[in-house]
């Protein structure tokens, strides 16, 4: 964590912007990708995040935040969009309506993009380490399709811990990924429930797994653990003990999310 | 505020009490983490506190001197820039104004420094007056190392970045320096109700 002034950059002002939701993709029973058009979008680096405000009729506001899935270079055509990858939480209050009530055409007020700390770019290097669980994946994911569209030498593993098989975020995309060719390595644990003749990993993700499906510390990966609190204690703390050094180890927790 | 109406959304984390929780937050019965990289790990044989930089002469506590010191009972809400807030959190520790006693100096800010490299800085005048504690305790528990522990700054009246976990020191410096997030586009000071969160707020 020490060479944050080295990475320090002057950052575009972080203002509040009126986003147009262009599409709504379903990602898993309770997740879904909105793709938005951002007007005056700065672009990002992968693993930064926006805050999300919404305000009621009688003025009031919930802010959330929300990290970035789309690659900086934007698939969809306009330099300006964006896609949020956003679970829904039961009892929650934004999340509800990002994923349920929202349509296209909708305006959502956004800022960002914000956080320099949990990042990769090409220019970081490799090889690359990701840890995640659940929702965990979604920075995780923009650092990943910013390494496809580059075609970047270093190679990559994702250790990604599922409830259960559905509810795997971007599951044909990784696996599109993974077949590439390209040196991606994704390896799935499911920690509830399989379907009958799961070939992956079982269990949440323990020192056992980190230090057998990941590479060693001796080969010095980039380590990016991102998920619900416990989780990333867990990895990160398994991740020193096997000799990562901690400045190499870096983390995200996505709040009172539980999960 | 906004001239933008969510179509719909009603919400539903109104705070119970109007004035309590800043603009932008919404109050939570959870304590989350949030930290950078791993937790850092320290033995008690190793910790000390210090005072550092521009002032008299450099102060050091080792643990059992820092734990000897004068303790006080706080209770305060803390605000978290991710956007949660929590209510009359119980702290134990000791207050920085008496860890300044007679020190000598003409600093105007401070560089708190931490195990795992964290740093966040502050104007000297936030940490005096009784505003700001080192603590060790978190509801009557010696204070978990995933929230900071063996001790941590507390500084409620700005966002929680700036009370730093793991704390081992305060460095007193003449100029206002950028500490980790600071240097990263999170505001120099953090006032939560003045919702300072990002450098251009
Ligand atoms: C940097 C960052 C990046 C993030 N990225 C993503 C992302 O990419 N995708 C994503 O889905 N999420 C992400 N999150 C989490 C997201 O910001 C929200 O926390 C999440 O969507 C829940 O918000 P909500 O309003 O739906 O739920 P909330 O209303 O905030 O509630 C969250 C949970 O806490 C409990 N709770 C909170 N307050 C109370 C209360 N007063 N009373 C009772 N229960 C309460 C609820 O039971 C609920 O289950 C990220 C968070 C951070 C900090």
């Amino acid at each position: 964590m020490t060479d944050a002034k080295s990475q320090s950059f002057a950052p575009p002002p972080v203002v509040w912007r009126k986003a147009e939701l262009l599409a709504i993709l379903s990602e898993t029973p309770r997740v879904k990708t909105l793709w938005l058009r951002v007007p005056g979008w700065p672009g990002h680096r992968p693993g930064q995040h926006v805050d999300v405000r919404l305000t009621a009729e009688d003025g009031y506001q919930a802010e959330r935040s929300y990290s970035l899935a789309s690659a900086p270079e934007r698939e969809l055509p306009g330099r300006e969009n964006v896609a949020l990858t956003i679970e829904r939480l039961g009892d929650g209050e934004v999340s509800p309506y990002l994923t349920e009530q929202v349509r296209p055409g909708d305006r959502i007020e956004l800022r960002g993009p914000i956080g320099g700390y949990f990042t990769w770019a090409a220019e970081d290097g490799g090889p690359l380490a990701l840890v995640a669980g659940g929702t965990g994946v979604v920075p995780l994911m923009s650092m990943l399709r910013h390494r496809a569209r580059l075609a970047h030498p270093a190679p990559a593993w994702l250790l990604y811990s599922s409830r259960s098989f559905a509810e795997i975020i971007y599951r044909e995309e990784l696996e599109g990924l993974a077949e590439k060719g390209d040196r991606t390595h994704v390896l799935h644990t499911l920690t509830r429930s399989a379907p009958p003749g799961w070939m992956g990993l079982r269990g949440r993700i323990d020192r056992e797994m980190l230090a057998t499906r990941i590479p060693p510390a001796a080969a010095r990966p980039l380590c990016f653990v991102c998920g619900p609190t416990q989780m990333v204690e867990t990895a990160a703390s398994a991740l020193v003990d096997l000799g990562h050094d901690p400045a190499r180890v870096k983390t995200e927790r996505f709040g009172p999310t539980g999960a | 505020m906004s001239d933008l109406i969510s179509r719909g959304f009603r919400g539903k984390r109104r705070p119970a009490e109007p004035g309590r929780v800043p603009p932008g937050q919404y109050e939570t019965r959870d304590f989350p983490v949030l930290s950078a990289g791993p937790t850092p790990r320290v033995s008690l044989a190793d910790w000390d506190f210090r005072l550092t930089g521009n002032l008299d002469r450099e102060r050091r506590w080792t643990w059992e001197e820092f734990r000897a010191l004068p303790r006080e009972k706080i209770t305060r809400d803390i605000h978290c820039v991710t956007k949660w807030s929590k209510l009359d959190t119980e702290w134990e520790g000791v207050s920085v104004e008496t860890l300044l006693e007679g020190v000598q100096t003409s600093a105007e800010y401070v560089l708190a420094f931490c195990d795992g490299g964290y740093t966040t800085n502050l104007p000297l005048a936030d940490l005096a007056d009784g505003k700001a504690w080192v603590v060790d305790t978190y509801e009557a528990e010696p204070l978990p190392p995933e929230h900071g522990g063996p001790a941590r700054l507390l500084v409620p009246h700005l966002y929680f970045w700036k009370s730093a976990k793991w704390v081992r020191g305060l460095r007193l410096v003449d100029e206002d320096e950028p500490g980790f997030w600071e240097a990263l586009g999170y505001h120099h000071y953090g006032d939560p109700w003045r919702e300072q969160r990002y450098w251009n707020d």
